[in-house]
């Protein structure tokens, strides 16, 4: 079934997590609020199938009720 | 100052109901001679059932309130014989522009499609609205049809009984009774009669406050809706700016919660907002002020016995979106044909929970839509605001984010899908006008296929022979035969050889076959009309 994969699927992690922090670098947490808003929602629209969003906003809510 | 809305149009005059000896009984009672229970009464009027309005007032709507009515809506008037004189006044747009701060971010095209009668939306003032109302009302008058404008008639109490309805009326001349067949109460948000009769009406109320301003000025800017959200002027606000016809310009500010209401609307300090917005020295009259706070709710069920709640009594929505009256007039569209077949003895009660169940579904629609446009304009918390601001910061470069933005998703007519009354669909004919859907128009030879539909059952034959009339139960179904036109290909046919849809009296189709077959239409007219053996 084609779902949200869950499996490593990032080439090279350790140079997309440096990015990702090197992204916030120097700037407040308001304005990284932001730009993570911004990251969520131009990465949920290149995903676009709405299964696979719902699955996604599932995993993220982790156990939480 | 000879306003309409300050202009008495249907002032208190003696009834001989209330010289009578025993409380008269009517057929059809309206409460409330706002824009539904004039749309009811109409609707009612011009098929001969006789009805009465009583309306507490004698005015139309004091300042505009709505101001955008729909395509959907305007079909109905237009089948109630007052769209026309709306149209001519009125003022067409097409284009919507969103700030953010002090950017465009993104303009919208409605992309009105070409081969319709009316436009995807004017803006009126509702003090207008109503006033040709009542002129259609007067004209029904003329002709000699039963309808009846009480002015300065206050319901103050009503009786529910298993087959009538009994209300006390208060008059400038004292009190008197009459009986009602049928009650619909059109009498607002706050409707008295759905307290009298003690029936919850549940929703949210946004923690907001939102100042509308109607000025009178000579302005240059287009015709256009224009929409802020967190401008220099009104800072972590909203703004809108919209034309109406007669240079009046309706003006919201959304103002927050904690406010001083009556500091607010003092005109020095709504002159200090504007001459912010628009500049330091403009000219311009105010016309009317006012603030709201908006909430969405709906009553359970639209029918309690012999009465019937439509417009604002029945459901309220926040103005985004302008679903309110063009949501109402969706309302008593689908009830009068209804009632008139029940009265008639034609179709069982259970008809009208039909109503309920159609118009329930409609309301809940519109509520969905109003109070996720709302949720975007007011955020409720840190992080709704932060991805509020990230969807209008994308939406200026980036096409997929503009959909996201939400000031308010405009009234579209409802699509009773799932609803009892629905014959057989036929998939393979365009989704647009699948069953439940309202008739979609298209040009004829000679006008306009909506001109052709309404107020009593029909057949459209595409392709296809079909008898002139069939008639069922008392009930006459009327043959339309339709050529096969582009639009009407792309809108009825498809890529299908032939078509025959089943349309109800409000011009929602009931049933649609590939292929007549005269069995399948009668047994779709009973499940139209409640009379089918589920
Ligand atoms: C700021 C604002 C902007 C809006 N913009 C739009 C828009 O753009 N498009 C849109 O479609 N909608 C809009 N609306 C909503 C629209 O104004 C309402 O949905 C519409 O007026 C509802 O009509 P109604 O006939 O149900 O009720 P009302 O217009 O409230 O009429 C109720 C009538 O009942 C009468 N009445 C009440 N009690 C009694 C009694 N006891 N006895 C006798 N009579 C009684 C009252 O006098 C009144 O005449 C807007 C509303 C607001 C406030």
């Amino acid at each position: 079934m084609p779902g949200l994969n869950t499996a490593p699927n990032i080439a090279n992690a350790d140079d997309f997590y440096a990015a990702l922090l090197a992204l916030h670098e120097g700037h407040s947490k308001e304005e990284s609020d932001a730009i993570n808003a911004r990251l969520i929602l131009i990465l949920a629209n290149h995903i676009g199938d709405g299964e696979i969003l719902k699955q996604a906003l599932e995993a993220a809510r982790k156990d939480m009720p | 100052m000879g306003k309409i809305f300050e202009t008495p149009l249907y002032p208190y005059e003696r009834s001989p109901d209330q010289d009578a000896g025993v409380p008269v009984r009517h057929p059809v009672v309206v409460i409330g001679a706002g824009p539904i229970g004039l749309g009811a009464a109409i609707d009612l009027a011009q098929q001969d059932i006789p009805v009465v309005v009583l309306d507490d007032n004698d005015k139309v709507s004091f300042g505009s309130r709505a101001i955008c009515f729909a395509k959907r809506p305007l079909e109905i008037l237009d089948r109630l014989g007052c769209g026309q004189p709306m149209v001519d006044k009125g003022e067409v747009w097409n284009t919507g522009k969103v700030f953010f701060d002090e950017r465009q971010v993104y303009a919208f095209d409605l992309l009105a499609e070409e081969g319709h009668k009316r436009p995807a939306f004017i803006n009126l003032q509702q003090y207008y609205f109503e006033e040709y109302m009542i002129h259609r009302l007067r004209e029904l008058q003329a002709q000699g049809k039963p309808v009846e404008l009480r002015g300065g008639n206050k319901v103050s109490a009503i009786g529910q009984h298993d087959d009538h309805v009994t209300l006390e009326i208060d008059t400038p001349e004292g009190p008197y009774n009459i009986e009602a067949d049928w009650l619909i109460a059109c009498d607002g948000a706050n409707s008295p009669t759905r307290k009298m009769l003690g029936l919850d009406f549940v929703g949210r109320v946004f923690e907001d406050n939102f100042l509308i301003a109607d000025v009178i000025m000579e302005a240059d800017f287009p015709t256009e809706r224009w929409f802020w959200f967190d401008p220099p002027f009104n800072r972590g606000q909203s703004a809108l700016l919209h034309k109406q016809p007669d240079n009046v310009w309706r003006i919201d500010f959304q103002i927050g919660w904690d406010i001083e209401r009556d500091e607010e609307l003092k005109p020095e300090n709504i002159d200090k907002r504007l001459r912010a917005m628009l500049g330091e020295d403009i000219r311009y009259e105010l016309e009317w002020s006012s603030i709201y706070t908006f909430q969405c709710r709906r009553m359970e069920e639209f029918r309690k016995g012999r009465v019937l709640f439509a417009g604002d009594a029945a459901h309220q929505v926040s103005p985004f979106g302008a679903r309110g009256a063009n949501s109402g007039l969706q309302d008593t569209d689908n009830l009068a044909w209804k009632l008139k077949l029940v009265i008639e003895g034609k179709a069982p009660e259970a008809l009208l929970d039909t109503y309920s169940a159609e118009r329930v579904y409609g309301a809940d629609e519109n509520i969905l839509n109003s109070t996720r446009s709302t949720d975007f304009i007011t955020p409720k918390s840190e992080i709704s605001r932060i991805f509020r601001n990230a969807v209008l910061d994308l939406a200026e470069e980036y096409e997929f984010a503009r959909p996201l933005v939400n000031s308010g998703r405009l009234s579209v007519p409802c699509i009773y899908d799932g609803s009892a009354l629905n014959g057989p669909d036929a998939p393979d004919l365009p989704r647009r006008t699948r069953t439940g859907a309202p008739a979609v128009d298209a040009p004829l030879a000679d006008g306009w296929l909506i001109d052709r539909l309404g107020d009593r059952f029909q057949l459209l034959a595409i392709n296809c022979e079909a008898p002139d009339v069939v008639e069922e139960g008392g009930i006459a179904i009327e043959t339309l035969h339709l050529s096969a036109t582009p639009e009407i290909v792309e809108r009825y046919l498809g890529d299908a050889e032939s078509a025959v849809y089943l349309l109800r009296p409000d011009q929602h189709v009931a049933a649609r076959w590939t292929a007549f077959d005269e069995g399948a239409i009668r047994a779709a007219l009973k499940t139209a009309t409640a009379q089918g053996d589920a």
